[in-house]
């Protein structure tokens, strides 16, 4: 092998060992150069600047929501319901606790800095986001006791219309039903006594 | 077999590309088992279906905006302003759902006749990721109307990858390419529908023929043809393809498109099963419809999805079952051990087991349809069940199964 460049030994033909370095050695080049042409590809399916910026903070004011209201704003294009809550929907949340899943709040579905037996910051006023944790509908707001067409033990809260999954005036999730965790609070935080700001957290704001 | 004298002008070709070889190959000397029945009409319909809507797809792009603000007006503009604009877009909305019409008696005749067994596993394979693609392919161009249920069921639909644990929530933002189903969303919904799948699909149906054409068409009896030959190395059981299966196809198409095109015609939306009514609605992020659900070709893995309960806190089983249920058939020839192919020489263990699977897939797609109730629930769970239990009971059974004696020709 006076000349190693030629790839070939000069009796035997071809170096099997040298041609099998050089397919490997090819192949491996080639395999970087589509894993950075992937790259970029795969990376434009993320959100663009613009998207990102379209799901900044949203400020709510508050100030005229009564008590037993609740009001949708969008946030991140999803919808974030602000309940004023009557003081007997604060009072079935002790009620129903025997029929909900997660009645302690143990599953990380709120930031740590709202009240873990009213899922809130102030007691009355419930944020949270109006998709349903089973597959992404929107709930309904049923604040009336016993409907017919929920039954005599309703004590007021939200359902499901999709699958039929119900929650309480905190949003916490009943048991035996397909939505598998209690609705999200999203991080929000309190500019004054009545404005809100979704998006941001208590601390940080 | 006398060569027929070719002109100059074939020789000229055939000097350069192998046509005449070619149409030799695949149908004038492509012998087919000449028992052919109806079952055997719906592989040239799915063939016909991904032209007819290629054809329609591509008329109704030259009018129709990827585009969240004007899609749904772009569509309504088709519907009442393009000349025939109603016709085209029926043509591909009726499509889709006969297009899976074909599709699934296609595969059931696979079922039936013992199709994918040794040696066409593989045209089984490439017919099944046909199927998923078309599956793909039908979920994204459902979105492009972006009517309230385009834009529901697509969020149900993705945020299936959200129970996925850990990489789950990032991963759909990453397919939505926002933090909710936007614009964004239906603009590379759009590029994926109208290019990226239907090439991938035309590839695969050339796989599937491909394959086919290699190993030959299996038949109603499920024999092998091929064993029994006259002197001339033609099967004494097989009919060239050209002319004689063409023309019984042409007339079996004639069939098919008079039905087509009376839905197409006179019930487009059929009743809400092929255009659902909440689709006539523009898409609104903020409203749920009352009762979402996928059109018909979809239910029977929505109803397994819905039947399965969270578990840990999770919804990913009932997500595992439902792409569970399409994953295990394509095993389905290495579950099937059975010696002969044919139901017609199978025991009568196998017809009630195959019989159950096919009541337990339509009681799964009727559920699938309905709100969700306690007995849909019931039944759902059972049937979701059995789906999974055939392919079980079929690797026992067919382990020791006793068979009727398969005949030496096929027969009439």
């Amino acid at each position: 092998m006076a000349e190693a460049d030629t790839g070939a030994t000069d009796q035997n033909g071809p170096d099997p060992k040298r041609r099998r370095f050089l397919t490997l050695g090819v192949a491996g080049v080639g395999a970087v150069g589509v894993a950075a042409l992937a790259a970029p590809m795969l990376s434009s399916f993320a959100p663009s600047r613009r998207a990102k910026a379209a799901g900044a903070p949203v400020e709510v004011d508050i100030s005229k929501l009564e008590a037993g209201q609740m009001m949708t704003v969008e946030w991140r294009g999803k919808p974030v319901w602000l309940v004023n809550r009557t003081d007997e929907a604060l009072a079935s949340l002790d009620a129903v606790q025997g029929e909900l899943a997660d009645p302690g709040s143990e599953m990380p579905q709120q930031p740590g800095y709202v009240e873990m037996d009213t899922r809130s910051i102030k007691r009355n006023l419930m944020i949270m986001l109006g998709v349903c944790t089973h597959l992404g509908c929107a709930p309904t707001y049923r604040p009336e006791i016993a409907p017919p067409d929920l039954g005599a033990d309703w004590q007021g809260g939200f359902f499901c219309p999709c699958h039929g999954s119900k929650f309480d005036f905190a949003g916490r999730v009943y048991s035996g039903v397909p939505a598998p965790t209690n609705l999200e609070v999203p991080p929000h935080a309190y500019l004054s006594d009545t404005l809100v700001v979704i998006g941001v957290d208590q601390e940080a704001a | 077999m006398a060569e027929a004298k070719k002109g100059a002008f074939m020789t000229w070709i055939d000097d350069r590309f192998p046509f005449t070889e070619t149409m030799q190959y695949h149908m004038t000397k492509y012998y087919a088992p000449k028992n052919f029945n109806f079952w055997y009409y719906f592989g040239v319909l799915s063939m016909v279906m991904l032209v007819i809507q290629i054809v329609t797809g591509i008329f109704l792009t030259m009018n129709y905006k990827p585009d969240g603000a004007k899609a749904f007006a772009s569509v309504e503009y088709i519907m009442r302003d393009v000349n025939f604009g109603d016709i085209l877009r029926y043509m591909h909305s009726t499509g889709a759902s006969f297009f899976f019409i074909v599709v699934y008696l296609h595969m059931f005749r696979a079922l039936l006749y013992g199709s994918y067994q040794k040696p066409r596993e593989l045209i089984w394979v490439f017919g099944m990721v046909i199927y998923l693609c078309l599956m793909a392919e039908a979920f994204m161009g459902y979105l492009l109307p972006w009517g309230q249920m385009s834009y529901w069921g697509a969020q149900v639909i993705i945020n299936l990858f959200n129970t996925i644990p850990f990489i789950g929530p990032a991963l759909t933002e990453w397919v939505r390419g926002d933090y909710i189903v936007s614009d964004i969303t239906l603009n590379r919904f759009f590029a994926f529908h109208v290019i990226a799948l239907p090439l991938v699909l035309a590839a695969l149906v050339f796989l599937h023929i491909v394959a086919l054409h290699h190993v030959g068409s299996n038949n109603p009896d499920g024999i092998d043809i091929k064993k029994n030959k006259d002197e001339n190395g033609v099967p004494k059981d097989g009919i060239a393809f050209h002319p004689y299966y063409t023309v019984k196809d042409t007339f079996g198409l004639s069939v098919f498109l008079t039905f087509f095109f009376a839905v197409v015609f006179f019930m487009p939306e059929m009743g809400g099963y092929f255009l659902e009514h909440a689709n006539f609605i523009p898409a609104d992020p903020l409203k749920t419809p009352e009762h979402i659900a996928p059109v018909w070709y979809f239910t029977p893995f929505y109803a397994m999805l819905r039947a399965v309960p969270p578990i840990a806190g999770s919804a990913f089983p009932g997500v595992m079952v439902m792409f569970g249920a399409i994953i295990v058939l394509f095993f389905l020839p290495w579950l099937d051990r059975g010696k002969v192919r044919s139901i017609r020489y199978r025991s009568s263990m196998y017809k009630v087991l195959l019989g159950l699977f096919v009541v337990s897939f339509v009681v799964l797609g009727y559920y699938g349809i309905q709100p969700p109730s306690f007995w849909g629930t019931l039944l759902s769970r059972i049937c979701t069940f059995y789906y999974f239990a055939y392919f079980a009971l079929l690797w026992w059974m067919s382990g020791n199964e006793t068979t009727k004696p398969l005949p030496e020709r096929v027969t009439s």
